[in-house]
């Protein structure tokens, strides 16, 4: 007996593989192809094709050394070392676009502010600067977006003085200055501590949503990820493995590695027994039976995830005819406090993960080693990959 | 530890009243250093930023050359100039040796490893995403070598004043190209030597004292530059 390796996707519109990547024209404002970079003899990018729309906001994200940051600064053309073609607006950068025309009309914040050593003011003006804009004009630019990232007070301090908050968000003033057609954002609030990065990932949201900016944005935060962008491109070993919305990397994750990634919780794997009630279909993991709505095929190996807020505790046995198909004795292995929510570490012949309320956990008398009963929907499973289990 | 005593007290008054020999030299020796010092900005700027932004095969073996010449002896180069400005040398129609222009050449050629050293240093200790982050404002290659010379003013005004120091405390190449001669190449460090071997320790010591109150001032100068932070 043998089985087949290769995991595919149920139907949906991810892409898995920018090859697959197919846009209208019209709606690209950057493309690449054959992207390649290789250095020492290893390719450390390889993207096929890849294409941003007009005013959309892309997030790369993936594993350190995923290459991001390659991609990033390849595609802005502070490098040619890559072999291809990057077309902006349709024409091919460096042979019917000028480079350094290219590059005014862009424009890129790294995870360091690299602020100059002058006044905000003045680093803000500085990519005005250097385009010859006339001082009357940078006056009111900057003004413009000193107020809009709320730095306007600290327009006369030395860069040397900043927060870490206050210096990135000069960086991104400096950048929106010069009205970029296209902004790349390299891990620009990695550095920052939680409450500054939500703070500025909130007004960088905003305006982006207000400028509508196209921006292509390398991320290890998924929430940052999830939060801002309209597409999300998942990176692994120099290549976009998968192009979606959000929602469907969430809801349909190439694998194990990019659902843990986006944040799915609890992974699972499985086989397809048979056929349950209602149309639902019997999925076993480690001896117990869950209950799927999604199409299967009895036999099947099957890769499934629940979402930890469809997961609901309870004290009392749930009655099997609830709409909720799914109940298991459980035992609490642990209770993590996350700020507005409590993640709950379950145990139930296979590991389970539940999201509840402070209140719910006060209610509920929850503490580790209690035994609880854990239930969710039919509904709440979504299968991530199936393998055909083949037999000779 | 009186003729020490006596020194230092005739040394001060020498200084107060602004006598006429030890002021002549001093003005001597901060032109012909001030000189060498221009000179070897020119050069060494040039050179340090080119060293700093470019690469090429055999990079390593030039920075190596650099690094060695910051410590060229003195009399070394004062030996070569020397020999290259000597009436029968391939310079010698220029007759400049023993001129304060031979003592500029001289010292010139020793501060120009310091500044090219200190300057290259300079612009690989800023961040090294800066330069991609000035292109990716807009700024073209000028534009960019301009910003990172901006950048790194202060570790630059630090190479200005270890090449100053360097030549204005050197004596093996002042005197062998320019001969010690009263009024027209006789400078601080030649002085001294000169007045400590005819017993006029007065002033010896006055332009030592002179000396040291220039190294202070360049030393203080370097440390406020080492204790700065960058901004972020």
């Amino acid at each position: 007996m043998s089985e087949t390796s290769a995991f595919s996707v149920p139907g949906s519109d991810t892409q898995h593989g920018a090859s697959n990547i197919q846009l209208p024209a019209t709606d690209a404002i950057l493309s690449a192809r054959n992207l390649r970079v290789v250095r020492g003899g290893v390719t450390i990018l390889d993207v096929p094709e890849f294409v941003v729309r007009e005013g959309e906001v892309l997030c790369l994200i993936g594993p350190n050394g995923a290459g991001k940051t390659t991609l990033l600064q390849n595609i802005c053309y502070l490098h040619k070392s890559f072999e291809g073609e990057v077309m902006f607006r349709g024409k091919i950068i460096g042979k019917d676009h000028g480079v350094f025309d290219y590059r005014r009309r862009v424009a890129m914040v790294f995870q360091e502010p690299l602020l100059f050593d002058t006044t905000v003011f003045k680093n803000v003006a500085s990519g005005l600067t250097f385009r010859g804009v006339d001082k009357k004009e940078i006056r009111k630019r900057v003004a413009e977006n000193l107020e809009r990232f709320g730095i306007a007070h600290l327009r006369d301090r030395s860069a040397r003085t900043l927060s870490g908050g206050e210096a990135q968000r000069t960086s991104l003033a400096r950048a929106f200055a010069t009205k970029p057609e296209i902004l790349f954002l390299d891990e620009p609030f990695a550095s920052l501590d939680p409450p500054t990065r939500e703070g500025l990932t909130r007004d960088l949201e905003k305006i982006l949503l207000e400028s509508q900016t196209t921006t292509i944005s390398a991320t290890h935060d998924r929430n940052e990820a999830l939060r801002l962008s309209d597409r999300i491109a998942f990176m692994r070993n120099g290549k976009i493995e998968q192009l979606g919305t959000p929602a469907e990397l969430v809801n349909n994750p190439l694998d194990e590695f990019v659902a843990s990634f986006v944040g799915v919780e609890t992974v699972l794997t499985g086989n397809v027994v048979g056929k349950g009630e209602g149309g639902t279909w019997i999925v076993s993991v480690s001896g117990k039976d869950i209950e799927v709505t999604e199409p299967l095929s009895e036999g099947e190996s099957v890769v499934i995830h629940i979402s930890p807020e469809n997961v609901i505790l309870s004290n009392n046995f749930v009655s099997k005819k609830t709409s909720l198909r799914n109940y298991f004795a459980a035992r609490i292995t642990c209770i993590m406090p996350m700020g507005p929510f409590i993640k709950v570490y379950l145990d139930c012949g296979f590991p389970l993960v539940a999201y509840i309320t402070n209140e719910s956990k006060e209610s509920l008398g929850l503490s580790e080693e209690k035994a609880v009963t854990a239930s969710f929907k039919a509904t709440a499973v979504q299968v991530i990959a199936r393998k055909e289990t083949e037999i000779d | 530890m009186d003729l020490i005593f006596e020194g230092i007290i005739k040394a001060f008054w020498l200084l107060v009243t602004f006598d006429p020999e030890v002021m002549s030299i001093m003005f001597l020796s901060l032109k012909i250093s001030g000189s060498a010092t221009l000179v070897s900005l020119f050069i060494g700027l040039s050179a340090g930023s080119a060293l700093a932004l470019t690469q090429f095969p055999g990079k390593k073996i030039v920075v190596g050359a650099v690094n060695t010449g910051m410590g060229l002896p003195p009399v070394v180069v004062g030996l070569f100039v020397s020999i290259f400005l000597w009436r029968s040398g391939p310079l010698g129609f220029l007759e400049l040796l023993y001129t304060p222009t031979a003592i500029i050449i001289a010292q010139s050629i020793i501060a120009t490893p310091i500044v090219t050293g200190i300057t290259l240093a300079s612009l690989q200790q800023l961040p090294k995403k800066m330069r991609l982050q000035i292109l990716a404002l807009g700024a073209s290659r000028a534009q960019m070598v301009w910003m990172l010379v901006k950048e790194a003013k202060l570790p630059l005004l630090a190479a200005v004043m270890a090449g100053f120091g360097g030549v204005i405390s050197e004596i093996g190449a002042s005197i062998m190209v320019g001969g010690n001669i009263k009024g027209y190449s006789r400078v601080l460090t030649t002085a001294t030597v000169m007045e400590t071997s005819k017993g006029n320790f007065d002033i010896a010591i006055a332009l030592s004292i002179i000396l040291l109150f220039l190294a202070y001032l360049i030393n203080l100068v370097l440390t406020y530059v080492q204790q700065r932070e960058r901004p972020r």
